[in-house]
């Protein structure tokens, strides 16, 4: 069992450098010349080989995932990392399904990194196999938790879509609304580069700080920090020697560990992002652009729109219908307006009103485009911030 | 209100855009390309706007105000979730006080402001309501126009209307007929349909994903109807019920029909041995549960219901109750919900004289249900005068009970021994023994303790589970039926020395195109363009 559970963890190590070899691929695809033989056929296979790494590189992840299964006696899908790391996957598998009707390299040079920074996040939770407590022992798991993977994956290719048409129009020269609103997305992202980047640094130091604090019910509590504190919790006490003493000390209402994560995250986001615009002196939309000359904005926004199109029906059946019908079961009602269960309404509700504007309203284009990308981040919000700070029925860890 | 007659002789109800027949634009002074929303029907909302009820229907018509309606759900739904539901908050907690405990200012002001219950508020019930009113009205308002339009179609169209189609191109052929043939034969194998009509052709496929929209809107409004049915009494039951190992009680919400005995209660933890999820538990500090079960076994009552005679009952099922797979009887289903473990069910004591240590007789008392007296025999008696199941002093400093369940009895004993027939009062609880008047000779001596399981189990019967998953079920359908296929049409007409081929599709113009391609590479006909492209690259 053992031996299975390591070759479940290297499965996913394996695919995961597989999906960087995708990006490498696509990324040559569509930076590399354009160069056709007598017979008229394009030589530059780069694009058809980034395809094939994708497809294999899901292959190994479904492995991970079956290994893992069978390792747990259970779908794995039950906690931060593994329900994180199968949204990856899902995205991964709606991009293998996509890309063959539009044959867009461009679509594979975006998803493959955020397939990868997406497994790369899940990787910072704690990844043990867990137990199933009574509540989750269901074939619902399973189902409900697949189809809302799915869906989401999907509707993250939506998201994919967006991106790519957004940098493709936006005029970098200007620097109106749209220009920031772009820039603070790439920097959303570079952040959770920057929250791997500097978790893994910090736990490969081995670093810890232990605090004793006054928790929320007015009881003594211990807290143990994986990056130096600069917020502490109510009332700490550090116990570690030769560690910052953080600025500032927080209610304890608030989680403070985590809190101190983001604002290093943030930290280190904001450190990256002046860093690659010092080097390159141009904004990273403006970095970016050029990659996207040979898109079609009308192609870019058709494919977005298309995969919310697919993904939409999935997400309802799995994130709402599945769902209901597992909490009449499970907690004996059907709806029981948990923060996550709300959430998974509110993005029903906003894709409800993206494909209510793009019919009726004509908002085609950037308006839509900007639409992708909100859903995208509601979806994210939903995974990572209610999870870990609204807890209600729905927090596992 | 006037019906417009088309120059084809068609006569279409007045508000039409776009000829229901030949497709001849009305507004031809509008340049570019047709607006081919809803085909261009009259809606009854764009032609009527005089009596109240207009004003109603069109309020609730526009897709616009149906967006709003959708986005202030939306956000009113995410500012339910900043603080907890008063539902979500301790049970002992109020919650006049809790927010603003927990939360400070803004926990008051999401208590002032009603937030705390927002899910059934008045309004965001009136939000609900309204959207459920623009789902129907939107849909009414627009599908049977289009149905009628669509119905009413022809083939041959009017020019105009083919030169503004977003795809639309005119090729010179040598060989009409030929050409014509064989676009068919490929319009066919692609499954389309086709209609002839002097020569020219429409060839179309997926009308049917037209009517998506409006099915999934029918499926939303029976979820919608079936949750509003909730509102009413009877329509569901919603119990619980706490009964002990070994007890059989009433199951509530049944009408006195339905017994359940609780055989055994038990609760399962992993075991940290297991070597799978030795880090995980180890991690989690404490034990991680597995397994809560109740093995219940069900009566039906047979008498006829008589209050006061003892119940007659017959087995009916058994079944192991547990998270996850409720017991289900007769459209009931018994849910396990909570438990208390370790419920003092009796405790024992025996007569002590205070100076010899010397007993006399020992009683059970059951905290459930004790008796008045207990006879010892020998002249020894004890009655209980007062019992308080669970125990605390009031405001006033006097004995009390905060409720029947014994999470802390305690009694007041008369103990009656044959030297003092009057009897010796003594309050008697989990670790006090109070001598009342400070005279007595005897005393309760606690002896023995005997414990129980509770098992807590939620009984619910719902007759609107049924439609609820028929409007799910409906929804799906449509909803799969609206964005999985496209309606396409190519329509091939001959005009002058000309072929002319144009086509539209409500979503997907990628695939639409591919069609054409096809049809293109085998004929003469030449690719059409596509006027949303051409825009895009002269921009």
């Amino acid at each position: 069992m053992a031996n299975m559970a390591q070759l479940s963890s290297s499965l996913l190590l394996i695919a995961f450098f597989l999906y960087l070899a995708a990006t490498i691929f696509f990324a040559v695809s569509v930076t590399g010349k354009k160069f056709k033989n007598k017979a008229g056929e394009e030589k530059n296979k780069a694009g058809s080989l980034g395809y094939i790494s994708s497809i294999i590189a899901l292959l190994f992840a479904l492995g991970y995932f079956v290994t893992r299964w069978i390792v747990a006696g259970h779908a794995p899908v039950s906690n931060l990392f593994e329900y994180t790391t199968f949204l990856g996957i899902m995205m991964s598998l709606a991009f293998v399904i996509l890309y063959p009707i539009y044959k867009a390299n461009v679509l594979g040079l975006f998803t493959m990194p955020i397939v990868m920074l997406i497994i790369a996040y899940a990787s910072m939770f704690p990844r043990e196999v867990s137990p199933l407590i009574p509540a989750l022992q269901s074939i619902w798991l399973k189902i409900h938790v697949i189809t809302t993977a799915l869906g989401q994956g999907i509707l993250a290719i939506g998201f994919a879509g967006g991106l790519i048409y957004l940098l493709r129009v936006i005029d970098f020269k200007k620097s109106d609304k749209q220009v920031k609103a772009i820039e603070f997305v790439m920097y959303s992202i570079i952040s959770i580069v920057g929250y791997i980047l500097i978790s893994s640094i910090f736990s490969g130091l081995n670093y810890e700080a232990q605090f004793t604090y006054i928790d929320e019910k007015g009881m003594e509590a211990e807290m143990v920090y994986h990056l130096p504190p600069v917020v502490g919790p109510n009332e700490a006490v550090l116990l570690t020697d030769e560690r910052m003493t953080p600025f500032f000390n927080v209610h304890p209402n608030i989680k403070s560990a985590d809190l101190n994560t983001v604002i290093w995250s943030l930290l280190t986001g904001l450190v990256l992002y002046y860093l690659i615009r010092l080097i390159t002196r141009r904004k990273i939309g403006e970095l970016l652009q050029p990659l996207l000359k040979g898109v079609s904005p009308q192609a870019a926004d058709e494919i977005s729109y298309r995969a919310i199109a697919i993904g939409f029906p999935i997400f309802t059946l799995g994130g709402l219908i599945f769902a209901m019908i597992w909490a009449q079961i499970a907690w004996t009602r059907f709806w029981a307006w948990d923060p996550k269960e709300v959430w998974a309404l509110i993005t029903f509700l906003f894709y409800a009103a993206y494909l209510h504007l793009r019919l009726s309203r004509g908002w085609h284009g950037e308006k839509s485009a900007w639409l992708c990308v909100i859903g995208f981040a509601i979806i994210m919000f939903n995974l990572i911030f209610v999870n870990l700070v609204i807890a209600g029925l729905h927090s596992y860890a | 209100m006037e019906k417009v007659k088309c120059e084809c002789g068609h006569v279409n109800p007045y508000g039409t855009v776009i000829c229901e027949s030949c497709g001849k634009p009305f507004f031809e002074e509008e340049k570019g390309l047709l607006n081919m929303r809803y085909e261009g029907v009259a809606r009854r909302s764009q032609t009527y706007n005089k009596t109240m009820i207009d004003k109603v229907w069109n309020f609730f018509s526009s897709v616009k105000v149906g967006i709003w309606i959708i986005v202030i759900t939306l956000v009113a739904s995410s500012i339910g979730t900043i603080f907890p539901q008063e539902f979500y908050i301790p049970p002992t907690a109020n919650p006049t006080f809790f927010y603003e405990a927990e939360y400070g200012a803004l926990g008051k002001i999401y208590y002032l402001l009603g937030f705390h219950d927002l899910y059934n508020s008045w309004w965001y019930m009136l939000l609900i309501a309204s959207l459920g009113v623009s789902l129907i009205i939107c849909s009414l308002d627009r599908v049977v126009p289009l149905h009628r339009a669509l119905k009413t179609q022809k083939v041959t169209r009017h020019e105009s209307f083919l030169k503004r189609q977003r795809v639309h191109g005119v090729s010179k052929v040598a060989s009409f007929n030929e050409t014509r043939n064989q676009a068919k034969n490929i319009l066919k194998a692609k499954k389309y349909k086709l209609f002839e009509e002097d020569g020219n052709i429409v060839a179309e496929k997926g009308r049917f994903s037209r009517w998506g929209p409006y099915v999934n809107h029918i499926g939303l409004i029976i979820f919608l109807i079936g949750c509003m049915l909730r509102f009413f009494p009877g329509m569901y039951v919603d119990e619980n019920i706490w009964v002990r190992e070994g007890e059989t009680v009433v199951i509530r919400g049944t009408d006195g029909e339905f017994f359940l005995r609780n055989d055994q209660f038990i609760v399962d933890f992993y075991d940290d041995a297991d070597e799978r999820f030795r880090d995980a538990l180890v991690r989690a500090g404490s034990p991680i549960v597995k397994k809560y079960q109740t093995s219940a076994t069900l009566f039906k009552r047979v008498d006829d219901g008589v209050v006061g005679r003892d119940p007659e009952l017959v087995e009916v099922a058994r079944h192991d109750i547990r998270v996850n797979d409720p017991f289900k009887f007769e459209g009931y289903a018994l849910y396990q919900y909570a438990f208390k473990q370790n419920e003092i069910s009796q405790m024992s004591f025996e007569i002590e004289e205070s100076e010899t240590g010397e007993r006399f007789g020992r009683i059970d008392v059951s905290t459930y249900d004790p008796q008045t007296v207990y006879n010892l025999g020998g002249g020894y008696k004890v009655e209980i005068i007062e019992y308080f199941p669970d125990f605390y002093f009031d405001d006033r400093r006097t004995p009390a009970s905060k409720s029947r369940i014994p999470n802390n009895p305690a009694f007041i004993f008369k103990i009656i021994t044959p030297d003092n027939e009057e009897g010796e009062i003594s309050f008697v609880g989990i670790q006090t023994n109070q001598d009342i008047n400070g005279e007595n000779t005897h005393q309760m001596r606690f002896v023995d303790i005997d414990m129980n399981h509770v098992t807590n189990l939620v009984v619910r019967k719902d007759y609107t589970l049924g439609i609820l998953m028929v409007g799910g079920i409906v929804f799906m359908i449509g909803l799969i039926q609206g964005m999985y296929w496209t309606h396409r049409r190519v329509w091939i007409q001959k005009v002058n020395d000309e072929l002319w081929m144009s086509a539209h599709t409500n979503k997907n113009w990628y695939g639409l195109k591919k069609d054409i391609e096809a049809v293109v590479s085998k004929t003469e006909l030449t690719m059409p363009m596509d006027n949303v492209e051409e825009e895009e690259k002269k921009s």
